[in-house]
């Protein structure tokens, strides 16, 4: 089955690439070294020391109320503020430990990506490195073995890049926290499960990241832990995403009972001898995409990543926006053989990407958190994404996931400036208003130009205007939706009884709607935040101002990306006029090429000029729309501060309450669990029924019980043991001795 | 080291010593609680010094076993024979291939750290207490190693009353009424399997002096005997309850809670394991065909999967973290009969793994409750809260055995359960699919009570008291080394899961063998 070379054969060998197996143990080294940093800080100056304690109590405090998503709640004593908050002793070590491997590790992957173009077309066939067996028994053989192609390589380069830049934000944002070495061993953490994820050869070591990844996610949400909402939002997306990890399971079950497979080598040469519409593929896929739909938070599972927003701002930027979610669309490009013989299934991938981007970004209109809304804007992206590898348009999917990196990282970054600034304000004032809500903004671009000017640069990208990055990935994803209505396995196949080709319309429409959306939230949240009079506070205005450079910085190198990502992949159409086109598509073709040929019957697809001309001026026409309706029809001047304003109405409160999805769950299932947990088993066939029936109800044990407690009391239980002891002795040696 | 092993004859003493050593320290504990003159605490020293010495020695004279039994023979490994009861036939007959081998030494490992993890709570007729241990654990180390059936039942019911004293004496409120319900539940299950054992015996002997050789017996019963469907019932209702199967599983809830620390680690991590390694070394290779039929399979099958998901459905509601984790148990030891019954190596193989991988994780989890307990004396998840905050030490260690628990990839919790469920999917893939959802209900039980016990704010002043009470090194010491089991069987299980290969390839290949024949048997037969 294994169809790769062997690793020492292969021309990246004797390269560079041969080290990389350090670029998932640089960021476990650096959880390691942090790790030891954090639990030895919380024994030495930890609460057990009193003098340290109040301190101590400080800073959480301070934590809580500057990022937590609930602070405010907690009215902490103002009288703590006497205490400056005072850095954590090891953060200077911490911090050059964390964003220090993370710069290594992109270093590194920069150095495998040369070596990668070095080898030209030998690359067709991945480099696998094996470094031992993992579980090997029957026919299962399971290595820890990384692969090394054009598609992990693109990943690790955002995950390393993008990840070392919001490292370093965190530097700036988290100084304060007591918890800072702890914070960033979780990140290096997180790293290091999310370069497994997308270089482990086989799919049982790309779930082992898949799950590491959940885990640090689950400890970065529930970061301020004493906050009862933010240790609940740990445990529901932990709990969620288990839902789809079912889902990832059954798929390779699914896979070792038909291909006595796991690795994506042995996977993917089975899968090629399957027929396009096999069910087998079909059941695979329908499995895989749940374990998807789970992790990148798309319909019915999405409602764990709105409420992941109550972890510290970065990690919603590195984990809940630009990586750990985008692993379920690189699960579906990684699959992409195997989906393409499975239409149904890759309709359903549209369709669901489809909805989830029209549903999340309905939801994104009316929220006043300022997260929130990034939150919904990012469920609603991802849908974007699932809709291009949905239509087997890999290399589009991944572009956007590419971009969407970019603009929602910055944006998210962004907003953690906002509230950094809003913060330090309402703290410098003593002042408990909640510094997330858009309605205690308004007019902070006079504050924060720089902030404001980047967000802006993203808020364009991410509503599809030319030429910033998001406009190149969106338009390709809808083109090729379009351009797959005709002449594909998907318009022949259908989905639940409607032609594959009407369904396409469908999402194609649906892709439309959605991109009005985004861009009429996105420019409602830049002109809450940053435009018209503003809401803070007479004394909070003078307190409000940019962040620090070390958070600044990064923000700057995601504008650039934001305003030019477009250019890793210009459309054929631009024929080259604006720099070279299809870059990304060429790269990744040896990967998905296949998959996206058996797509389209073996031969390119190409519209016409015109229709694509037609197709890219829709597209643009609407983001315009929407960003000239957001700014005509919104009147920032009106909004009143989040303590004066009157309660939301009708769709309004629908909206905000986010169409009540999370209390219909609440009812539907999580209640009706528990209580048949606890009223029919545990309190009726356990307690009941099998202990007072059938245990209890014997009459033997009730003698058995009398008499027993009658000797109990004379206290000759202790004679017993001693009985007993020789008993043993005695039946054993006598006989073995004679 | 083989080597070395070979000069000092390692292995024609080691299993006859390893049963002894632990009774004869029981003798010296009671020499020394007699002749002491010290009370109190010192006495308290004493015991417990003592028992951990011989504990340690009985743990470091086991482990060469890693190194001296050959696991790719078939032929039994330290094996000694010798005669013992010759008037009724019974032998002392010991030895052990892969499967036991693991066992013991999980059993060896274990003792030690649950002798320590009840150092400082056990303050009353200590001496009493631990000579108990020292017994207990011959007991369970002769039900691995028996090779004799009559040793095999005499080392079954030596290790029952140890542990029905411990319950009764040094447990909790309930201790009376969950000693007996323990007691009296495995009593009816042994009680059968002995007639079971007799019947088999006398058979064995063909009218002379019964046989309880397991090798001869083994012979006998292989092609088929009359009545095996009885014999097979017999045995599998005596092991249903130790697992314990669904609806077998009461006295369990009950025994933990009851249970001091100790008693509940070994009750989880050894003696429930006595049961699934009865049905891996007694009831199926002894009945293939009865284990292989149709209906019998599915009816294993059936109470497996329903002990997986009721357990952990229940484990959601309980109030008691102990009994919580006694249910996890029922779900997890679910898992080890759907591996066994499926039958294929990968899941025999997942159900071994699993067996080691409660073990160590469900022992870890029992100790940090005794942890906890001590500082707060009470269970009652509802009670604590934002502990995190002031034991930082103990909040980390709990989360990542409660992972180890959950079956999160990279720990011990998943190769097994992994294994077991992508072995099983291809025979029985329905039974696989529902098993598999309690990915979803482990996460949601354990995170739960996780996040009431250490997250969340830090409010009642009992709880904030803990500050500066976090683990000592006694505590993490003893910890370590099941954090460390945890991350090596996660990352690399390869030396283990070599270990068994050959036990469970034998296994399977001959009740497939057994499958097939039988076929043809009809039903009265049986």
């Amino acid at each position: 089955m294994q169809t790769e070379l062997p690793a020492t054969g292969h021309p990246l060998a004797d390269t560079v690439a041969r080290f990389v197996w350090l670029l998932p143990a640089l960021p476990l080294l650096g959880f390691v070294l942090n790790g030891i940093l954090s639990v030895r800080a919380a024994a030495t100056i930890g609460p057990a020391d009193p003098s340290a304690h109040d301190a101590h109590g400080a800073h959480g405090a301070h934590a809580d109320g500057a990022h937590g998503d609930h602070g405010h709640g907690h009215g902490h004593d103002d009288g703590h503020d006497a205490h400056h908050p005072a850095r954590h002793p090891s953060a200077a070590l911490v911090s050059i430990i964390g964003p220090g491997v993370l710069f290594l590790t992109f270093a590194l992957a920069l150095l495998i990506f040369g070596a990668m173009r070095g080898a030209g077309d030998a690359m067709h066939v991945p480099f696998v490195q094996t470094l031992f067996a993992w579980m090997p028994t029957g026919n299962l053989s399971v290595d820890v073995a990384f692969q090394l192609d054009q598609l992990s390589m693109v990943m690790v380069l955002i995950i390393t890049g993008v990840g070392f830049l919001i490292h370093l934000f965190s530097v700036g944002y988290m100084q304060d926290d007591p918890g800072y070495p702890r914070y960033f061993a979780y990140l290096n953490l997180f790293v290091f499960f999310m370069l497994l994820l997308v270089l482990g050869a086989s799919y049982p070591l790309m779930f082992v990241g898949w799950e590491g990844v959940g885990l640090c996610s689950y400890l970065l949400i529930g970061f301020w832990f004493s906050d009862k909402a933010n240790a609940d939002a740990g445990k529901k997306a932990f709990v969620v995403n288990r839902i789809g990890d079912f889902g990832f399971l059954v798929a390779m079950f699914l896979m070792f009972a038909n291909f006595e497979a796991l690795s994506f080598a042995g996977v993917g040469a089975a899968a090629a001898e399957l027929s396009v519409g096999s069910v087998v593929a079909t059941a695979i896929c329908l499995f895989l995409f749940l374990g998807a739909v789970g992790k990148s938070a798309q319909i019915p599972l999405f409602v764990w990543l709105p409420d992941a927003m109550a972890g510290p701002t970065p990690v919603s930027a590195l984990i809940h926006a630009a990586t750990m979610v985008t692993a379920g669309v690189y699960l579906v490009a990684r699959s992409a053989t195997l989906f393409a013989m499975a239409p149904a299934a890759q309709l359903t991938v549209a369709v669901i990407g489809a909805l989830t981007a029209v549903f999340a970004a309905t939801i994104g209109l009316k929220q006043w958190d300022i997260k929130k809304v990034l939150a919904y804007s990012t469920v609603s992206q991802l849908g974007y994404m699932f809709v291009g590898v949905g239509v087997g348009a890999y290399t589009a999917g991944v572009f956007h996931l590419m971009t969407h990196a970019f603009f929602k990282a910055l944006l998210f970054l962004g907003s953690g400036s906002v509230i950094y600034a809003m913060h330090q304000a309402y703290h410098a004032t003593h002042k408990h208003e909640d510094a997330q809500d858009m309605r205690n903004m308004g007019g902070l671009k006079a504050f924060m130009p720089i902030t404001a000017g980047l967000m802006w640069i993203a808020t364009l990208a991410i509503a599809g205007i030319p030429p910033f990055a998001g406009f190149f990935s969106k338009d390709e994803i809808l083109t090729s939706v379009f351009a797959r209505t005709h002449g594909s396995t998907l318009a022949d196949a259908s989905w639940l009884g409607i032609p594959g080709g009407v369904v396409l319309y469908g999402v194609y429409a649906l892709g439309l709607a959605a991109a009005l959306m985004t861009a009429i939230y996105m420019t409602r949240m830049m002109l809450y935040t940053f435009h018209g009079p503003n809401r803070t506070g007479e004394k909070e205005r003078g307190h409000l101002k940019e962040a620090p450079w070390i958070m600044t910085g990064p923000l700057l190198v995601l504008g650039v990306l934001s305003l030019a990502g477009g250019w890793f992949n210009l459309p054929a159409i631009t024929g080259g006029a604006i720099g070279p086109s299809e870059v990304l598509h060429h790269w990744l073709e040896p990967v998905v090429g296949t998959g996206t040929l058996i797509v389209t019957h073996g031969e390119a697809t190409h519209l016409s000029h015109a229709t694509e001309y037609a197709l890219i001026g829709t597209a643009i026409l609407i983001a315009v729309a929407g960003i000239a309706l957001a700014a005509f029809r919104l009147k920032p001047a009106e909004l009143k501060p989040a303590k004066d304003a009157p309660a939301e109405q009708g769709i309004e409160k629908t909206l905000l309450n986010k169409w009540y999805v999370d209390e219909a769950y609440d009812k539907a299932v999580v209640r009706p669990t528990v209580g048949l947990s606890r009223l029919v088993l545990w309190k009726g066939v356990d307690t009941g029924l099998i202990d007072g029936l059938l245990v209890n109800g014997s009459a033997l044990l009730m003698r058995a019980f009398g008499w027993l407690g009658s000797q109990w009391q004379t206290g000759r239980v202790g004679t017993y043991a001693w009985a007993l002891v020789f008993g043993a002795f005695l039946v054993l040696s006598a006989f073995t001795l004679r | 080291m083989t080597q070395f092993l070979d000069g000092i004859g390692y292995n024609g003493w080691i299993l006859p010593t390893l049963l002894a050593l632990p009774l004869l320290g029981a003798l010296l504990l009671f020499a020394q609680g007699v002749t002491q003159k010290h009370t109190g605490e010192a006495a308290m020293r004493a015991a417990r010094t003592l028992a951990l010495w011989i504990f340690l020695a009985e743990a470091v004279l086991s482990l060469g076993l890693w190194w001296s039994v050959d696991v790719s023979s078939l032929d039994w490994q330290a094996y000694v024979d010798a005669a013992w009861i010759p008037q009724w036939g019974a032998r002392f007959t010991v030895g052990v291939d892969g499967v036991a081998l693991m066992l013991v030494l999980l059993t060896t490992i274990l003792m030690p750290l649950a002798v320590l993890g009840s150092w400082t709570s056990i303050r009353e007729k200590v001496h009493s207490y631990y000579a108990l241990l020292l017994i207990l654990t011959t007991g369970m180390l002769g039900v691995f190693m028996a090779l004799d059936l009559v040793l095999f039942y005499v080392m079954w019911e030596v290790m029952l009353v140890p542990m029905y004293l411990i319950i009764g004496i040094w447990g909790g409120q309930r201790r009376l009424y969950a000693s007996l319900k323990f007691f009296l539940y495995t009593m009816v299950g042994s009680l059968l399997m002995l007639v079971a054992i007799l019947w088999l015996g006398i058979a064995a002997g063909q009218g002379g002096t019964p046989v309880f050789s397991y090798d001869a017996i083994l012979a006998m019963t292989r092609g088929g005997v009359p009545g095996q469907f009885w014999l097979f019932l017999a045995f599998a209702l005596a092991f249903a309850v130790k697992v314990p199967m669904w609806p077998f599983h009461t006295w369990l809830p009950d025994a933990h809670v009851e249970a001091p620390t100790a008693g509940s680690v070994i009750l989880a991590a050894i003696m429930l394991k006595m049961g699934t390694f009865g049905f891996i070394r007694f009831a199926v290779p002894l009945f293939p065909a009865v284990a292989m039929h149709p209906t019998v399979r599915t009816v294993m099958l059936v109470l497996a999967v329903i002990g997986i998901v009721y357990g952990a459905l229940v484990a959601l509601v309980q109030p008691d973290f102990k009994k919580l984790v006694a249910y996890s148990s029922v779900s997890h030891l679910g898992f080890v009969m759907l591996g066994i019954f499926a039958m294929t190596v990968e899941s025999v193989q997942g159900a071994l793994m699993v067996t080691i991988s409660h073990g160590i994780s469900t022992g870890a989890l029992f100790l940090l409750i005794g942890m906890i307990y001590e500082r707060r004396h009470t269970r009652m998840i509802e009670d604590f809260g934002g502990i995190a905050k002031v034991m930082p030490v103990f909040a980390l260690i709990l989360t990542v055995v409660a992972f180890s628990s959950i079956g999160v990839p990279g720990t011990n919790g998943f190769v097994g359960e992994f294994l077991v469920l992508v072995g099983s999917f291809p025979t029985q893939p329905y039974y696989a699919l529902i098993a598999a959802t309690s990915v979803i209900f482990a996460a949601a039980y354990l995170l739960w009570a996780v996040q009431r016990i250490i997250y969340n704010p830090l409010v009642k002043p009992e709880n904030q008291a803990l500050k500066g009470m976090d683990l000592n090194w006694r505590e993490i010491g003893l910890l370590t080394p099941l954090v460390i089991g945890i991350l090596w069987l996660g990352v690399y299980p390869k030396p283990v899961l070599h270990k068994t290969e050959a036990v469970a390839e034998r296994m399977v290949r001959q009740a497939e063998q057994a499958r097939l024949s039988s076929r043809s048997l009809t039903v009265g037969e049986r």
